[in-house]
C-alpha cells in the first residue's frame, strides 16, 4: 500500500506538469489548429532563465518573474515573427516551423547558458514528508497546488471574462468569431504568450524535482503532445487528465514493471486508447465535408 | 499524346536524376564527398517512400525511423548471431517492416490527421525503445558492430562503392515510386488525400489502399535503415529515435510533400547542411533550426514545388 501510496504521489507530480505541457498544446491549437513542437522548449526556458538570473545574484521570486516574462515574449516573438508570416499554409508546414524553432531555441539556449544539468532549491524545503508509509517531497505539492491554480485561473478566466469569450469563439470557429468583431490574430497572440507563461512557471515548478537542462524540451514536448491526444486535441480537460494519466501510467509501469519500459507502456496504452476511441478521451468527434 | 511522348514525359526525371547520380562525382575533391553524396542517396530512399505515404497519401507518420531502425538491425543482428548472408538479412528487414507496418497499420491507419501523428509517433518510440533495452541482442544504447556486405565473395567498402550502389539503389525506388502514382494505385490514393470521403463514394476500398502505401512506404524506410547500417558499420538505437522520424519528416516537408525529386533535394539539403555549419561550432545547432524556419516560411510548398511554380510563372 505504502508502494502503490509512493508510486502515485511521483506519478501525479510528473503528470502535473504533462498536464501542464498538453494544456499549452490544447491552447495555442484551439486557437490557431498549430501543434506547437517548441512548447517543451517554454518550460527548458522558464527553468533555466531562473537558473541563471538566480546564479547572477537575483532574488529567486524575481528571478522566476522574470522568467516567466521572458518566456512569454519569446512566445509571443514565435507568432509574430515565425508563424504570422506563414499564415494560411498547411497544418504540416506551420508544424514544421515550430519544430525548427523547438531546435533554434535549444540551440540559443546551449550558447546563451550552458550544456550542464541544473537544479533550484525547493520553495518548502527539501526534507521529505511522511504520508501513509510513502515519502513525499514538499516541492511535489507545491507542483500540484501550483498546477491545480493555474488550471482554475485558467478555467475562471475564459469562463469570466470577455477576452476569455472570444477566445471560446476563436476555438469554436474561427471565421465566425471574425464576424462578430472578435481579433482572431490577437487571440492567437494571446494564446502563444498564456502558453508560453504556462511552459515556463511548469518549467520553474519541477526543475527543484527533476533538474533542468537545455534539451530537456524535447521529451516533455512529446508527452505533452501524447497527452493532448489522449485527452483529445481541443479539450482542455482532456489535456490535463490526459497529463495526469500519463504520469501515473509512467510512474505505475516504472515501480511494477520495468522503469526502462516505463515510456513503453505508456504509449502502447496511448495506442489501445486511441484504437478503441480514435477521438481521445475526450475530444468532439469531428464530420468530414465533402 | 503519341506512346512516345508518354514514355518520354515518364522517364525524363529518371534519367534526369540517373544523370546527377553520375555526373556528380565529377566534382567530388575526395573520398569525404562520397560518404556525404552516399548518406544523401540513402537518406533520399527513406524520404521517398514516406512522401509516398505524407505527399500523396496525405497520411502523416512520426514513427517513420521505426522502420528505419527495423531494416538496420536487421543486418546486424542476422548476420551476428544466425550467420545469415548481409544482403539475405536485408531482403529479410524489409519483409518484416512490411508485416509490421500490415499489423500496426490496420488498426492505426483509422485514426485521422494528429491523432495518427500521435500514434505513429508511439509506434517509433516503441521500436526504438525495445532496440534500446534488449541489449543481448542488439547491444543495447551503444549499439553494435555490424558486419561488411558480402557480395560475389567480396567486401563491400569503401565510400565510392556505397555511392554508386545507394545512387543506384535510389534511381531504381525513384522509378518505382513514379510508377506507383501513375498507376490506379496511386490515383486512388491521391483521391484518397483530397477526400476519404469522396473517394469511399466512387468504390475505393480506402482502408486497403492507405495500408498497401504503408508497407510500402516502410519497406523503402528498411532498406535504407540496412544500407545505412552496412555503410556505417555501426549502429545505435538513435537511429529509429524521435529525432530521426522527425529528421524524415521534415526532409519530406522541406523537399516539398508529393514532389517525388522533392524528396531528393529534401535528403540533400539535410544532410549537407549540418556538414557545412561545423564550422560554426556551437552556433550549429540554433543555425539549422532558423534555416528549416526560413525555408519554411517563405518556400512554403516546398523547395521544388515552389521553385516549379515561380519557373511556371516565367514561362507564361
Amino acid at each position: 500500500m505504502a508502494e502503490l501510496l509512493q508510486f502515485a504521489f511521483s506519478g501525479l507530480t510528473v503528470g502535473a506538469i504533462y498536464a501542464l505541457v498538453a494544456l499549452g498544446f490544447t491552447l495555442i491549437y484551439n486557437a490557431s489548429d498549430i501543434i506547437n513542437f517548441a512548447q517543451g522548449e517554454f518550460v527548458m526556458l522558464g527553468g533555466m532563465t531562473t537558473v541563471f538570473m538566480a546564479l547572477a545574484g537575483v532574488p529567486l521570486p524575481l528571478a522566476a518573474l522574470i522568467a516567466i516574462i521572458v518566456t512569454t515574449g519569446i512566445g509571443l516573438a514565435l507568432h509574430r515573427l515565425a508563424i504570422e508570416p506563414a499564415r494560411g499554409a498547411s497544418p504540416v508546414v506551420l508544424i514544421m516551423i515550430t519544430i525548427g524553432a523547438s531546435v533554434f531555441l535549444r540551440g540559443v539556449a546551449q550558447i546563451v547558458f550552458d550544456k550542464r544539468f541544473h537544479s533550484l532549491p525547493p520553495l518548502l524545503g527539501a526534507e521529505p514528508i511522511q504520508i501513509g508509509g510513502a515519502s513525499v517531497l514538499p516541492q511535489s505539492f507545491v507542483v500540484l497546488v501550483g498546477a491545480g491554480v493555474i488550471v482554475i485561473l485558467l478555467w475562471l478566466f475564459v469562463e469570466r471574462t470577455l477576452l476569455g469569450k472570444a477566445v471560446i469563439a476563436t476555438a469554436a470557429n474561427r471565421l465566425a468569431a471574425r464576424l462578430i468583431g472578435v481579433d482572431t490574430r490577437r487571440i492567437v497572440d494571446f494564446s502563444f504568450a498564456v502558453s508560453a507563461a504556462i511552459g515556463a512557471i511548469a518549467g520553474i515548478l519541477i526543475t527543484p524535482i527533476t533538474l533542468t537542462s537545455y534539451d530537456m524540451g524535447t521529451l516533455l514536448a512529446l508527452k505533452g503532445f501524447a497527452a493532448a491526444m489522449l485527452g483529445g486535441i481541443g479539450s482542455p480537460l482532456g489535456a490535463v487528465v490526459g497529463g495526469l494519466l500519463i504520469g501515473m501510467i509512467e510512474a505505475m509501469s516504472a515501480g511494477y514493471i520495468s522503469s526502462s519500459y516505463k515510456d513503453a507502456v505508456a504509449f502502447l496504452i496511448i495506442l489501445i486508447v486511441l484504437v478503441a476511441m480514435p477521438q481521445g478521451l475526450f475530444g468532439r468527434i469531428k464530420v468530414e465535408r465533402v | 499524346m503519341s506512346l512516345r511522348a508518354l514514355l518520354e514525359a515518364r522517364l525524363l526525371p529518371v534519367i534526369l536524376v540517373a544523370a546527377i547520380v553520375i555526373v556528380l562525382p565529377l566534382f567530388f575533391p575526395s573520398a569525404y564527398y562520397y560518404r556525404i553524396g552516399a548518406l544523401v542517396f540513402i537518406s533520399a530512399l527513406a524520404v521517398v517512400g514516406l512522401n509516398l505515404l505524407m505527399g500523396f497519401a496525405g497520411q502523416v507518420s512520426l514513427g517513420h525511423a521505426g522502420f528505419l531502425g527495423i531494416g538496420a538491425y536487421s543486418v546486424a543482428i542476422g548476420p551476428v548471431q544466425f550467420g545469415a548472408p548481409s544482403w539475405l538479412c536485408l531482403f529479410v528487414g524489409a519483409i518484416l517492416s512490411g508485416a509490421v507496418a500490415f499489423a500496426v497499420g490496420r488498426p492505426i491507419l483509422k485514426l485521422k490527421g494528429h491523432y495518427l501523428a500521435v500514434a505513429t509517433l508511439g509506434f517509433g518510440l516503441l521500436v526504438a525503445i525495445v532496440l534500446t533495452n534488449e541489449a543481448g541482442w542488439t547491444g543495447g544504447p551503444d549499439g553494435m558492430n555490424v558486419p561488411a556486405l558480402m557480395l560475389f565473395g567480396l567486401r563491400v567498402h569503401g565510400s565510392d562503392v556505397w555511392y554508386w550502389i545507394a545512387g543506384a539503389t535510389f534511381v531504381g525506388g525513384f522509378l518505382l515510386a513514379l510508377n506507383l502514382m501513375e498507376s490506379p494505385t496511386g490515383r486512388a490514393l491521391q483521391a484518397i488525400h483530397d477526400s476519404e470521403i469522396a473517394a469511399r463514394v466512387l468504390g475505393i476500398d480506402v482502408a486497403r489502399k492507405k495500408l498497401t502505401i504503408f508497407i510500402i512506404s516502410a519497406m523503402y524506410a528498411s532498406v535504407a535503415g540496412s544500407f545505412l547500417a552496412l555503410f556505417n558499420g555501426l549502429i545505435t538505437p538513435d537511429v529509429a529515435g524521435f529525432l530521426g522520424s522527425i529528421e524524415l519528416v521534415a526532409m519530406v516537408v522541406l523537399g516539398g510533400m508529393g514532389s517525388i525529386f522533392g524528396s531528393l533535394v529534401g535528403a540533400a539539403v539535410l544532410v549537407v547542411l549540418p556538414q557545412v555549419l561545423t564550422v560554426f561550432h556551437e552556433y550549429e545547432q540554433a543555425l539549422l533550426g532558423l534555416i528549416v524556419m526560413v525555408f519554411m516560411i517563405f518556400l512554403r510548398q516546398g523547395i521544388v514545388p515552389s521553385i516549379a511554380a515561380v519557373l511556371n510563372g516565367w514561362r507564361k
